[in-house]
């Protein structure tokens, strides 16, 4: 079949149904990996605030990690925090700004492994606030370490042989222990390898939104992310191994919503 | 996968060439199957994507393109195109 | 309002409120709890929020956050509980966030925490140490002024004897200068989708359409701030001092141990005055220098293995007649205010002090 040029807009008549980048970011320029899932799950974050009126409404809090440029192309008022600490910030911006939409912005080694207690102590007191932890199961920033929830089997530069339960411990399912604690309001864990887990998942971050929103209590959506640099995996098959690793672990789907 | 259902071109994309990073992501994303990294590269040196006829529009190559690298466009009217032109190389 | 009886605690908690404090988180630990306590009870009433932060680390953060949003904060804890708190603490400053911390030590032993730091970079704390309650009550309004100006965390040093005893006091709220605007910095969500949204990031790298300074020009420029504070905020007090040949130098409430003895021994003919920093941070080195001049003792008495001398061998006139004379200091209760915390303590160690040659080691 005929190839077609793809360097500018069509010169029949046509109708542009998605723009190159949403109007929440400044810029679509970072330095991230090719094939890294964070900007995947990040446009779904931005798509969501824009289509529930909350952009001019909106305070992020980030981490420190890769998604952290998120933070800086975003055209929202934003924090960095101390590594961990992103809940107990939030917890803060929120109870001074209680009409806003508080928003944190995690990686799996800055919530699951140093700031286990914060978010579970946030989820313990239902601050309406909604957490995001961008999970791909490794310390991609400092260059491929193990976290809280490197899955067994899973290669890193401090589990080199894939990590062992008997030397290195279990993955921590943090979605999972959030459903135990009564001021969770909403808990849902999706993923961003397909198209079919992007709709799941934009669905889930526009749900989170709307019950800070409404004053349910803590919200809190994981998002399983690419990070085919920090799993030692060929780009192209980024998608197939978060399936058969992370979501075969820990699965896909809500843990907790209201009735 | 067949790429010539009803044999209709409903949309097309324009590419960004130089926020392309080459991750081809797109390419098992796109429902048609329209999508494949060719030879060419861009500044960086990363091959970037081609376009076949057959795209739905369904945005899901937008929707996954970690670089903000593609728009997508619907053609008011769809155009219709013979699947046996032209070779797709798989 | 008339005077009346009120533990420091909740004359403190009092100021903090007066001075507009909207948000404050703490962990229980002795002697700073009864703070906590009286801003559970008293700050939602006065429209804030208080939480009982499940450790210090979130408390620092939970207070970092809210100063974050333009709101006055506070939080507190004493030594070990401070200790948590240095990382959050540096933070504050190196992000240019105000943020008054509350440490109420067990005696004398933190002078170091509050005035090297455990944090990361090159930041200060002002730090005040008041003598008794009404002073307290002063510098807390102050510190939440301080803050403001000068957008950094500071620290009130006070301790069991501060927090825990009572007297008689008319809390009055304290007027100062005119200060800035946050709204350029404060995050209110409302810059959000505007093409100028704010960002406070400690790397200052600012966003695509609003570049920052980056990290090198924001920690010299803070740098700066610091050594201008140092220059302008030193604050201390002499007593019996200008033509005394002993000089003893003390701070927060263990000066009016010192200062009662100081009265004693001048009545039975001694040459003695006393030197307080109320500053510990910016240490009143100017002064420090001026007021030992011609001494033949300077007697530095503090209730730790000695923190404060350090910084005064640093600037006295001459180091040699410098002779630490305090002590660590523990009880019973944990408290370290101890034995050396003592009129009569106080008096013998002066005495022995200048009885004896001053030894060459200073």
């Amino acid at each position: 079949m005929t190839i077609v040029d793809i360097t500018s807009a069509p010169d029949r008549a046509a109708h542009k149904v998605a723009d190159f980048k949403p109007n929440l970011l400044q810029s679509s320029e970072h330095e991230l990996c090719p094939g890294c899932g964070h900007p995947v799950a990040w446009r779904l974050v931005l798509d969501a605030l824009v289509d529930l009126e909350l952009a001019n409404n909106t305070i992020l809090i980030a981490g420190h990690g890769c998604y952290t440029q998120m933070m800086k192309i975003s055209d929202l008022d934003s924090l960095q925090c101390l590594h961990g600490r992103a809940p107990a910030v939030a917890t803060g911006v929120k109870r001074m700004k209680p009409d806003a939409a508080v928003v944190t912005l995690q990686g799996d080694g800055d919530m699951v492994s140093e700031g286990l207690h914060e978010v579970l102590h946030a989820a313990a007191r239902g601050e309406k606030v909604t957490a995001l932890l961008f999970n791909n199961g490794v310390f991609g920033d400092t260059g491929g370490h193990m976290t809280a929830t490197t899955v067994i089997g899973q290669r890193t530069k401090t589990s080199l042989e894939g990590r062992e339960a008997a030397e290195h411990g279990y993955p921590i399912d943090i979605a999972k222990l959030l459903t135990n604690i009564e001021g969770a309001a909403y808990v849902a864990r999706g993923a961003v390898n397909t198209p079919g887990m992007i709709a799941r998942t934009k669905r889930m971050i526009r749900r989170a939104l709307e019950l800070q929103m409404a004053g349910a209590g803590f919200t809190f959506v994981e998002v399983l992310t690419m990070c085919p640099t920090g799993w030692f995996v060929p780009t192209l098959d980024g998608p197939e191994y978060l399936e058969d690793s992370i979501m075969e672990t820990f699965g896909i789907g809500e843990l907790k919503a209201p009735n | 996968m067949s790429a010539s259902r009803g044999h209709v071109t409903r949309g097309t994309v324009v590419l960004d060439a130089e926020r392309c990073k080459g991750c081809g992501l797109c390419v098992p994303a796109c429902r048609p199957g329209v999508l494949s990294l060719g030879s060419t590269m861009n500044h960086a040196g990363f091959n970037i994507p081609e376009l076949r006829e057959g795209c739905t529009g369904c945005m899901a190559c937008a929707e996954i393109c970690p670089d903000f690298a593609l728009e997508v466009w619907k053609f008011e009217v769809p155009i219709a195109f013979d699947a046996s032109a032209g070779a797709k190389e798989d | 309002m008339a005077p009346r009886l009120m533990q420091g605690s909740d004359a403190v908690a009092d100021a903090a409120i007066l001075a507009g404090c909207k948000f404050f988180t703490g962990y229980p630990m002795l002697p700073f709890t009864e703070l906590l306590e009286n801003m559970a009870k008293k700050l939602p009433q006065a429209g804030g929020v208080c939480i009982n932060a499940e450790s210090e680390i979130e408390g620092i953060n939970m207070a970092l956050g809210a100063a974050a949003t333009g709101a006055r904060a506070a939080t507190g804890s004493c030594g070990q509980g401070v200790s948590l708190m240095q990382e959050g603490i540096a933070e504050l400053a190196l992000n240019e966030l105000p943020l008054v911390v509350f440490t109420m030590a067990r005696g004398q032993q933190d002078y170091f925490q509050c005035t090297r730091g455990g944090g990361w970079g090159d930041y200060r704390t002002i730090t005040l140490a008041p003598k008794d309650i009404p002073e307290a009550v002063a510098h807390t309004q102050e510190l939440f002024y301080l803050a403001d100006l000068y957008r950094t965390p500071v620290i009130l040093y006070g301790d069991y004897v501060i927090a825990h005893t009572s007297v008689g006091i008319e809390v009055e709220a304290m007027e100062f200068g005119p200060l800035p605007a946050k709204d350029e910095w404060a995050l209110d969500g409302t810059m959000s989708g505007t093409g100028r949204a704010r960002q406070i990031w400690t790397w200052n790298r600012g966003k695509p359409n609003t570049p920052g300074v980056g990290p090198d020009a924001a920690w010299n420029s803070i740098a700066d701030k610091y050594a201008h504070i140092e220059a302008t905020e030193q604050r201390f007090e002499t007593y019996r001092a200008e033509d005394a040949d002993i000089l003893v130098v003390s701070f927060g409430t263990t000066s009016v141990f010192v200062d009662r003895v100081v009265d004693e021994l001048r009545a039975e003919g001694m040459s003695i005055g006393s030197f307080r920093p109320i500053t510990l941070w910016p240490f009143p080195s100017v002064g420090l220098e001026e007021a030992t001049r011609g001494k033949q003792h300077v007697l530095v008495y503090e209730l730790n293995a000695g923190q404060m001398v350090d910084d005064v061998r640093m600037y006295a006139h001459d180091r040699s007649v410098i002779r630490s004379i305090g002590g660590v200091s523990q009880d019973e209760s944990g408290m370290r205010q101890g034995d050396l915390l003592n009129a009569d303590e106080v008096r013998q160690r002066i005495r022995r002090a200048v009885g004896e040659p001053v030894a060459a080691r200073n």
